[in-house]
């Protein structure tokens, strides 16, 4: 059994240890939010939250995750209350929406750590994640206008 | 919805719609005629008692349902095609709703005649459909309060989701309406509004799945699951076309968690109760390969082979004048080569199929543009009647053709795997798998001969083209294909807007084991770049400024006209620039609408090239929703500019040399142009908008490329030439 602590819920897991965090989200705990895209830490679709710090959850073993604070797109607010989560409906941001969740997992790390992220800082957190559609300048754009909706309530 | 239902449904409306070929006339749905009508299972909740047609559904509660017959794919149809009802049934937009069709001739394409989404041409295809669903139950509604109050139809209007008696200023919700309604004969004629008085379409408009896709509750085909559900990973021959000749399973069924392993047509599955124990499994197999009749196939010597035949005529599919007499007469000639290769959709959803097969059903997940074609294969491989097959249509992560595969590769193999497995199975597709999947944009080449005048203007243009065709062989090859010419391999090119006087546009389609398809904007992706940077050749060539002689050459072409003037003017043609930046203007038109780029790039010692910023101008005639066009285009921007950079799968020894993300690189957020989009009014009939501002980009750049360094590139992806 390996205990995991997700979205603030106490959870044992009865699986490989060696499986990747990803898999035990989806399948284990049906938390489909989180995506599969590479499984080799190339495209950012897999991105969650390891005790604040964004990781590719397709190439963490679960049971490096076991005791940390694990945080998912599910367990970002309860009511699209976040502000990345209000820029991107303002922005209108998706297309499949399919990477969006791991878009949104790096950006909040971002946010969380640089209060005014300039177009530089942007491209450092983002570029590990892949958009095919090709979201990338309203991305950008709604980060900027998290950023500053953050800010305007702190 | 019982299995009985549904078998009862589909048996009253499919003989006369689906003989099982495509349908070439246009099929006009009954809809309107009461047995016709379609009981959709609802996903949304609510009682909804008002289903005036296949498309709407109005319950108690006043929401409205609108059940889309186009798969999201990020395209905005979710959206678009919702609003195109609101808009006739005057309802309030927040109670509106969407859910996907399930498969049924009423939700066929207007046009194809078999349920798809394809060819930039949703909106198009259903602009009046969708608008008259939305007049009809209008009409039904104002009918039903006429009948409570006792009033002449004529005296009432409807407004923001309630009927008016503007006399008396009572109200009745829809939803209040929605039983009376519900009895009411659908009327016959349905007139539609005049644009002047449109409310919703034209403006732009929130995405209504957008809240759906950030914070997790979207569901795609992967994340589907079922009670007692299978994952299976599938290890497919290295060389198409291959066969297993034998395996040994012994150390994958060793893997806890792998419980069978089967051989299937096209290679071998490991079946087991997760994705980590199936590509352990998978890992683990070994497997003995007959690599038939493509285990030498290299893409370097198809160049070859390519390179030799576009130096020799080939089947002609335009000619106006007397090219060779023309060249002869030049007062400079020209000839240039360019090349594409290969390219994966590489969607970032890879392909998955959820089958759940019984004996006398089967119901299948997936994330498919081709509903029908899907569901008749599905139904074959299964031995049932198609009316047995169930197919849900999830959210797509992407798409971009790869769904939409005449051959219905992922759901036959799926089918093939559920039989052997006795248990509802999901097969997922790797990042690999799905990159060495083939179904890929043909590798192309191109050859060129153009001549100018004494005054530098083009008088002579000869464009041989030499790929695989898209439509041999598919249900598509009756109408796609004429005297040998596929009309996809020379699209964008046969068709060119320009006024030469003398011109050929001819083909070679060599047959080649790869398998290809569509990839979003399809032949369009080839000839734009071709053709725009040859037409940039031809423009130095004769000293000429390459808008101005766009311009002039485009004189009896009004809407392209307006559409570069516009592009030109927006994106600061001719104005000075930052040292080391240079401008490239490209259009293109594709899928009935008219596209018009500006790049602004600069290359550094090195030769790495960085798009600086794009400027797009797009007539695709009347808009829906102006957001959702501005999305496209700078989608299709980024997605044809990672192609016009990064993109090229090649083969050796008949085996694919890319594998992920690493070798099949994608554009990333540095790299990521700003862009600029700008939409030319028009009153005219709208046109495709998912793939058209695809084509233009690589040109674009290409010219940028040009003026910045003075060095043509002829060949994609960029990053393999060399510009240092």
């Amino acid at each position: 059994m390996i205990n995991l602590k997700v979205n603030g819920k106490q959870l044992n897991v009865d699986v490989d240890p060696n499986t990747p965090l990803l898999w035990v989200l989806r399948e284990t705990l049906a938390l489909t939010g989180t995506k599969y895209g590479c499984g080799m830490a190339l495209c950012g679709a897999c991105t969650v939250h390891l005790n604040g710090e964004a990781i590719r959850s397709c190439v963490k073993r679960v049971a490096d995750a076991a005791g940390k604070e694990i945080t998912t797109i599910e367990g970002l607010s309860a009511d699209l209350s976040h502000p990345l989560q209000k820029a991107w409906i303002e922005i209108d941001v998706p297309q499949c929406g399919y990477c969006q969740s791991g878009q949104i997992m790096s950006a909040a790390v971002l946010l969380a750590e640089n209060s005014a992220p300039t177009d530089n800082d942007i491209d450092e957190a983002m570029t590990g994640n892949i958009c095919r559609c090709g979201t990338y300048s309203r991305i950008r754009q709604a980060i900027h206008r998290a950023a500053e909706m953050k800010r305007s309530t702190t | 919805m019982s299995a009985t239902e549904m078998k009862r449904r589909d048996f009253l409306k499919t003989g006369a719609a689906l003989g099982g070929g495509l349908l070439l006339s246009l099929y006009v749905p009954e809809w309107a005629v009461a047995e016709n009508v379609h009981e959709a299972t609802p996903l949304t909740p609510g009682i909804a008692p008002f289903k005036p047609n296949a498309f709407i559904r109005i319950g108690t509660d006043n929401l409205v349902t609108v059940i889309v017959n186009k798969s999201e794919m990020g395209q905005g149809v979710y959206t678009s095609l919702p609003m195109l009802v609101a808009e006739e049934l005057e309802a309030d937009w927040s109670k509106i709703r969407y859910e996907p069709a399930p498969v049924d001739p009423a939700y066929n394409h207007t046009v194809f005649g078999m349920q798809m989404t394809g060819g930039s041409t949703s909106t198009a295809s259903e602009w009046e459909r969708f608008r008259k669903a939305g007049a009809t139950a209008r009409i039904m509604l104002i009918g039903a309060a006429a009948k409570n109050w006792s009033v002449d139809p004529a005296s009432l209007r409807a407004e923001n989701g309630f009927v008016i008696n503007p006399a008396t200023s009572a109200r009745a919700s829809f939803g209040s309406l929605a039983d009376v309604a519900a009895t009411m004969t659908p009327p016959k004629d349905v007139p539609l509004k005049d644009p002047k008085d449109f409310k919703l379409i034209g403006k732009p408009t929130r995405r209504l799945d957008t809240p759906d896709k950030i914070n997790g509750a979207a569901q795609f085909g992967l994340d589907i699951a079922l009670p007692g559900m299978m994952t299976v990973l599938i290890a497919r021959a290295p060389v198409f076309g291959g066969k297993v000749l034998s395996f040994n399973a012994d150390k994958t069924k060793a893997v806890p968690g792998v419980k069978d392993v089967v051989q299937i047509p096209s290679g071998v599955a490991v079946i087991a109760n997760g994705f980590w124990p199936a590509k352990q499994g998978r890992d683990k197999l070994e497997i003995s390969w007959d690599d038939g009749p493509n285990a030498a196939l290299s893409t370097t010597s198809m160049r070859e082979q390519y390179s030799a035949l576009a130096k020799t005529p080939g089947l002609v599919a335009r000619k106006v004048g007397d090219p060779t007499k023309a060249l002869a007469a030049a007062a400079k000639t020209i000839t240039a080569e360019y090349e594409m290769p290969y390219l994966a959709h590489a969607a970032m959803e890879p392909l998955n199929c959820v089958v759940d097969l019984r004996s006398d059903r089967c119901e299948i997940w997936t994330g498919t543009q081709f509903q029908t074609g899907d569901r008749a294969a599905a139904a074959a491989t299964a031995g049932l009647k198609p009316e047995q097959v169930m197919v849900h249509t999830p959210y797509l992560g992407g798409g971009f053709g790869r769904r939409a595969n005449p051959a219905s590769d992922f759901v036959i193999e799926a089918v093939q795997v559920a039989k052997a497995a006795k248990a509802p199975v999901k097969v997922v597709w790797t990042r690999e798998d799905d990159t060495r999947g083939g179904w890929y944009r043909p590798m192309w080449y191109d050859h060129f001969a153009g001549g100018v005048d004494a005054k530098g203007i083009p008088v002579v243009w000869t464009h041989t083209i030499v790929g695989q065709s898209i439509m041999a062989g598919t249900p598509f090859e009756s109408f796609g294909i004429k005297d040998g010419i596929d009309g996809a391999s020379v699209e964008g090119a046969a068709d060119l807007l320009y006024g030469i006087p003398n011109l050929q546009v001819d083909l070679h389609t060599p047959k080649i084991g790869v398998p290809v398809l569509w990839w979003r904007s399809v032949g369009h992706s080839h000839n734009g770049f071709a053709v725009e940077a040859f037409f940039d050749e031809l423009a130095h060539l004769g000293g000429k400024d390459p808008y101005e002689l766009r311009r002039m050459l485009l004189a009896d072409q009004p809407r392209m006209r307006a559409v570069l003037d516009l592009v030109a003017q927006k994106g600061d043609w001719g104005k000075p620039l930052p040292a080391g930046r240079a401008r490239g203007i490209a259009t293109h038109f594709s899928f009935d609408s008219y596209v018009g780029q500006v790049a602004e790039v600069s290359v550094d010692k090195q030769g790495v090239v960085t798009v600086h910023r794009v400027v797009c101008a797009v007539d695709c005639g009347r808009v829906v929703n102006p957001d959702t066009v501005k999305s496209q285009m700078e989608g299709g921007i980024n997605f044809g500019l990672t192609a016009a950079l990064k993109c090229e799968i090649t083969l050796d020894r008949g085996r694919v040399q890319q594998r992920n993300f690493h070798d099949y690189q994608m554009l990333r957020m540095n790299e990521a142009p700003q862009i600029e989009v700008y939409i030319v009014p028009s009153t005219e009939k709208p046109t495709g908008v998912g793939e058209p501002s695809v084509p233009p980009v690589a040109p674009a750049v290409a010219n940028a490329i040009f003026a910045a360094t003075g060095k043509r590139v002829r060949k994609l992806p960029i990053l393999k030439v060399d510009l240092g």
